[in-house]
């Protein structure tokens, strides 16, 4: 069951890959849709299964199915290994694939090259299995690899958009500064442990506590050079601070693609990794302190951006860049129980808030701009409905299911005696204060209010096939009912049978949290919706005012703290100055120049003296004779 | 093991298809034909008869196989051949490669097309003799003799800027094999002979294998080749036809890699540990250097040609780690990029004859009109970053960790090298493939013909099964490196 759930959409995506060649035909396009869904839904409820028969059993499970490499003493297998952390990224992915396969259908359905879109959708399903059920770092740095392929294919999918083609790019290139993080972690741990297999590594872990490692002339301690490797490689993979560019960007591909990819699954890999690797981590306090530090500084900074936005699908990129910060604080705490719980909940409300963003763009002709739209609620009721409820669950709405493990995460921050706890329990308040603002205001300005949209293009305005709404329904559905059903699994009472050994425990004692405490995140999100209530819809001059009165701030966070534009001048382009120069004056001037341009010349210089020197004349050669005779001569008499 | 002279075999069918292709007279279009068809079985036959190597193959056995010992010129100097795990794989790829490349001059060489042939089989008997001699002195035959086909193909059948680029070429390489030779002749008067198997246990001072390592590296240095002795490669894959530059990137390169473990490690041990640090630093400059240099070419093959250049500062970088997996990561990677780039020079070649540029800005948005290419191309230029799955990172990641055991600085700076190779070549496959088709001579572009997919097919297999089983592969491999890195360990003077 385990290896179906995995091999399932890599075949989906062998069959799709082949009639993408064929001439577009509807047959073959139904064809290869009902394929790939189907596999990806079997594969889900296999998930489903696994996951539930096993919520009070946490056996852990580990098929090894050949040798990858090995060589000297060095191997790594291609393996499936199913523990707890495991098993809840399986329901995650194929979850939320199933029903973004589902929802493509009707999405793409305009498209020329579905079966090619379908096809690459399965192909990130695959990789993303492969990178969650790795029992060995190097199949898990396949899998990280392998979604960042798939997700350059999807980001790039309407190849002939050159922002989409640039972006695939950015996004492949900045994960690539990530994986060089992850490869040299992975190098770090085999020179400490000898091996790769998660087993082998975290069963020493303990007894390499006090160990060194000499890293580019300086001892550092072993472990926390690890994990920070490590924690670079998540960095890239979840868009954190500094390696977050990409993700917006990132909102070049198709809707479905930012859902699937972009904000349920691939970015969550690097909070997945850091809970995978928790026995390592939990025994460096260092790296732990800087995984808080940089998940709060990110979810204070994402939000920042987020108020401003006016792209519908950036707003929610920033929403998704924000929150992963969430969890990273949550495990950098070392409750990455936690961390997972907000994963698993942040999954399916992100998602919902995507594909319902796509239905938008879809129901409006390809507008992502909100300042163009307004006032659309009585044209798609029901996307409107399910947008309100992936809102109220990400900014925390009582019972929902964002409010169970965000609420957990700021509880944590605000109890933790980790160093960063109160910087990161201010910034992550804060942050969701903004969350609600820049949700809520999305909200506002698409579906409330006065329309901004062209009197002709509200007419065409209407709601999505049911193809595109049914799986809305099903990700509204955990988005408001799985924090209440699975807390107790993920953090509650059952949460030590639950985990098992996955993950490293903390067992603090808990303390009583002052009711303010406990209430404050549910109050400052309110407080959110209200001011952007007030702002977007009773009193719609206010925002242009702020922004006039703040223009440099207003400029600084539309520009996205000016990220791109520092990254351009310092890594860009002096990388291509100096390839031209290395190029043309290297290259070029210095070693052809002096080397074998210079000496062919140099010697055809002399050849064209030497060949001068044969005249033909008799008197030079005489003259030659008598000079050389002269020194002869001269040489014997004063040697002699 | 079988008693039957089979590398003498696969040295000589080349041979005997030239004296085939001799009998051809005439020139028209059907002798054309003939002579290409006949270029192609023999040069199948011989793949086919190579396969035997590896289907005879004592794995257990980490020395010499197929052994054949005649009196050649003294007692010192004979015709010895032999292979072991180290170097079988190269004759196949050689093997594999040259029907490959006949195939793919299959339309695009017009010009005295039976020259051509004789050349490459020429080539062929040279390439394979480098990977299968005992003896220096065969050795050096046929690694200098394979110059001349070479620099014929260049010269006859190249580009605008040939003769620069063919001159460049021989001249280069020659000029620092001369010091080999030397080195050769220093060696036979001081031990007697010139055999390999005896030199590997013969105990040369520290002095000499400095003298002697230089002597080799001046050859090796300039043929793999290292930054700053590569200029010449560019320009020659420009200018080189097609098949000239697959051959070149395929085999011609591995050769200097193969001496330098063949006979650099195995000769001068102490002189190899003593110049490590600058073989590494020349390496770690060849990966970042001339990837930032493919970053800004407008010339397809040149950037190809300046990522070949990269790749094999990996390929050093391993070798020189005395380590188990860097030898081994050093050998795949050499493979890899043996079929990886030679697909690419293919790729390359396939929109050459139908453009005849290789500009990059010339071309843009041929997925609209070429999809299976785009899929072919897609999937080396993968390879070629390094994605695990693909032939690519194999070789890649086990010379990162064993650098990374021995040197982390070293280690930090060659892993740079991945991230600059995602960027060019992702670059140059977007601005080929990727784009709205808006330029008027591309709207007519076929997509592969049923022979350029022939061509392709076994590559991309390749690819695929060495990045996802690679162990077939490193199991033939591992004996002999084992030794290799053992005798090195041994005779290490302390």
């Amino acid at each position: 069951m385990a290896q179906s759930i995995v091999l399932l959409p890599l075949i989906g995506f062998i069959i799709s890959c082949v009639i993408s060649f064929f001439r577009p035909h509807k047959n073959l396009d139904l064809f290869s849709q009902v394929i790939t869904c189907s596999f990806v839904i079997i594969s889900a409820i296999f998930s489903f299964y696994i996951f539930l028969s096993n919520l009070s059993d946490p056996s852990t499970l580990s098929i090894k199915i050949f040798t990858w490499i090995s060589s000297g003493d060095f191997t790594a297998s291609w393996s499936i290994y199913l523990d707890s952390v495991t098993r809840v990224m399986l329901v995650v992915i194929t979850s939320v694939s199933a029903l973004v396969h589902v929802y493509s259908i009707g999405y793409m359905s305009h498209d020329d090259s579905k079966p090619r879109f379908m096809g690459y959708l399965s192909l990130f399903t695959f990789a993303m299995l492969m990178l969650v059920t790795a029992d060995n770092f190097l199949q898990l740095f396949f899998g990280w690899e392998g979604v960042g392929l798939a997700s350059y294919l999807l980001i790039g999918f309407w190849y002939k958009k050159p922002a989409a083609n640039s972006a695939a790019i950015k996004a492949f290139v900045v994960n690539r500064v990530g994986d060089f993080g992850l490869a040299l972690g992975i190098f770090a741990i085999y020179v400490m442990f000898g091996s790769i297999d998660y087993q082998t590594v975290f069963e020493q872990a303990e007894q390499m506590k006090d160990k060194d490692i000499f890293f580019i002339g300086y001892e550092i301690h072993a472990l926390t050079l690890i994990c920070c490797l490590l924690f670079v490689g998540a960095m890239g993979k979840s868009a954190q601070l500094f390696l977050h560019t990409w993700l917006p960007d990132a909102m070049e591909g198709p809707t479905p693609v930012s859902a699937l990819i972009h904000a349920a699954t691939m970015v969550t890999a690097g909070v997945f990794l850091v809970v995978r690797c928790s026995p390592i981590f939990d025994l460096s306090p260092i790296a732990l302190d800087l995984v808080v530090l940089v998940g709060a500084s990110t979810a204070f900074f994402a939000a920042t951006i987020g108020l401003v936005q006016n792209d519908i699908k950036r707003i929610i990129a920033y929403s998704t860049c924000s929150q992963l910060g969430y969890m990273f604080v949550a495990a950098g705490l070392g409750a990455y129980g936690i961390a997972m719980f907000h994963l698993f909940t942040h999954a399916f409300f992100k998602a919902l808030l995507f594909l319902g963003a796509g239905s938008v763009i879809h129901s409006v002709h390809e507008e992502q701009d909100i300042r163009k739209m307004g006032g659309i609620s009585k044209f798609i009721p029901l996307t409107h409905l399910m947008m309100i409820i992936g809102t109220i669950s990400l900014m925390g709405f009582p019972f929902t299911s964002g409010y169970y493990s965000k609420d957990a995460i700021i509880e944590t921050a605000y109890l933790s005696d980790s160093s960063y706890a109160g910087y990161a329990y201010y910034l992550l308040t804060v942050g969701v204060f903004m969350t609600s603002f820049y949700s809520w205001r999305l909200i506002f300005m698409v579906f409330n209010g006065k329309t901004r949209m062209a009197e002709e293009d509200i007419k065409k305005v209407h709601e999505s096939s049911s193809v595109m709404i049914i799986p809305l329904i099903f990700l509204s559905v955990g988005a408001l009912s799985f924090g209440y059903l699975f807390k107790s699994y993920f953090m509650g009472s059952y949460s030590d049978v639950f985990w098992d050994h996955s993950i490293a425990h903390h067992h603090g004692d808990h303390h009583d949290i002052p009711l303010i405490i406990y209430y404050m995140p549910a109050i400052v999100g309110i407080f959110g919706l209200i001011t952007a209530w007030y702002m977007y819809l009773k009193n719609t001059k206010l925002p242009n005012n702020i922004a006039q009165v703040n223009k440099p701030l207003y400029q600084f966070l539309l520009n996205k703290w000016y990220f791109d534009e520092l990254y351009n001048l310092i890594f860009v382009k002096p990388a291509m100055a100096f390839g031209r120069f290395a190029w043309k004056l290297i290259d070029g001037y210095i070693i052809d120049g002096f080397g074998p341009n210079g000496i062919a010349s140099t010697i055809s210089r002399l050849s064209i003296r030497a060949r001068q020197m044969q005249s033909g004349l008799i008197y030079h050669y005489a003259f030659a004779i008598l000079i050389g005779l002269s020194f002869l001569i001269t040489f014997f008499i004063f040697t002699n | 093991m079988i008693d039957f002279p089979i590398l003498s075999l696969i040295l000589f069918i080349p041979i005997l298809g030239i004296l085939l292709m001799v009998l051809i007279r005439n020139t028209s279009e059907r002798t054309e034909r003939n002579l290409k068809q006949t270029a192609i079985w023999i040069t199948s036959l011989n793949f086919l008869v190579s396969l035997l190597l590896i289907i005879f193959f004592d794995y257990e056995n980490p020395s010499f196989q197929f052994e054949e010992k005649y009196f050649w010129i003294n007692n010192g100097i004979s015709y010895h051949l032999g292979i072991d795990g180290i170097s079988v794989l190269f004759i196949v790829l050689t093997t594999m490669l040259v029907p490959i490349c006949i195939l793919a001059s299959y339309d695009s060489i017009k010009l005295s097309i039976k020259e051509y042939l004789i050349s490459f089989l020429a080539l062929e008997t040279f390439m394979i003799g480098v990977f299968c001699s005992l003896d220096l002195v065969l050795f050096y035959l046929f690694f200098e003799g394979g110059l001349i086909p070479m620099f014929l193909i260049i010269g006859i059948w190249g580009g605008e800027r040939r003769v620069y680029s063919t001159f460049k070429f021989f001249l280069y390489t020659l000029a620092g094999s001369v010091f080999m030779l030397l080195a050769i002749i220093y060696i036979y008067w001081n031990s007697g002979t010139t055999d390999v198997q005896y030199l590997l246990n013969y105990q040369f001072s520290k002095n000499e294998q400095i003298i002697l390592w230089l002597a080799f590296f001046a050859s090796f240095v300039v043929k793999i080749p290292m930054w700053p002795f590569h200029t010449w490669l560019p320009d020659a894959h420009v200018e080189a036809p097609t098949a000239g530059s697959v051959i070149l990137a395929g085999v011609l390169l591995k050769m200097a890699g193969y001496g330098f473990i063949r006979f650099s490690l195995g000769f001068f041990p102490d002189a190899s540990e003593m110049f490590m640090p600058m073989i590494f630093t020349l390496s770690i400059i060849a990966i970042i250097v001339t990837s930032l240099i493919a970053l800004v070419q407008e010339d397809m093959k040149k950037l190809i040609a300046y990522s070949s250049v990269a790749h094999m500062g990996f390929v050093t970088l391993g070798i020189f780690t005395f380590t188990i997996q860097g030898i081994e990561g050093g050998i795949i990677q050499m493979i890899s990029h043996g079929i990886v780039s030679a697909a690419l020079f293919l790729c390359v070649g396939v929109v050459y004859d139908r453009l005849h540029t290789r500009e990059i800005s010339r071309y843009g948005g041929l997925v609209n009109k070429m999809p299976f290419y785009a899929f072919t191309f897609m999937i080396f230029i993968l390879a070629s970053l390094g994605l695990p799955g693909t032939s690519g990172f194999v070789g890649e990641f086990l010379v990162l960790l064993s650098v990374f055991t021995v040197n982390t600085y070293f280690a930090l700076f060659a892993t740079t090298g991945v991230v600059l190779a995602a960027t060019y070549s992702l670059w140059l496959y977007r601005k080929v493939i990727f784009g709205a088709l808006v330029k008027d001579d591309l709207v007519d572009m076929l997509d592969l013909t049923r022979r350029e997919i022939i061509i392709f097919v076994p590559l991309i297999f390749l690819t695929f099964f060495l990045g996802i089983y690679p162990k077939p592969v490193i199991d033939i491999i591992e004996p002999s490196t084992k030794l290799v890195v053992e005798n090195f360990n041994e005779r290490l003077q302390k």
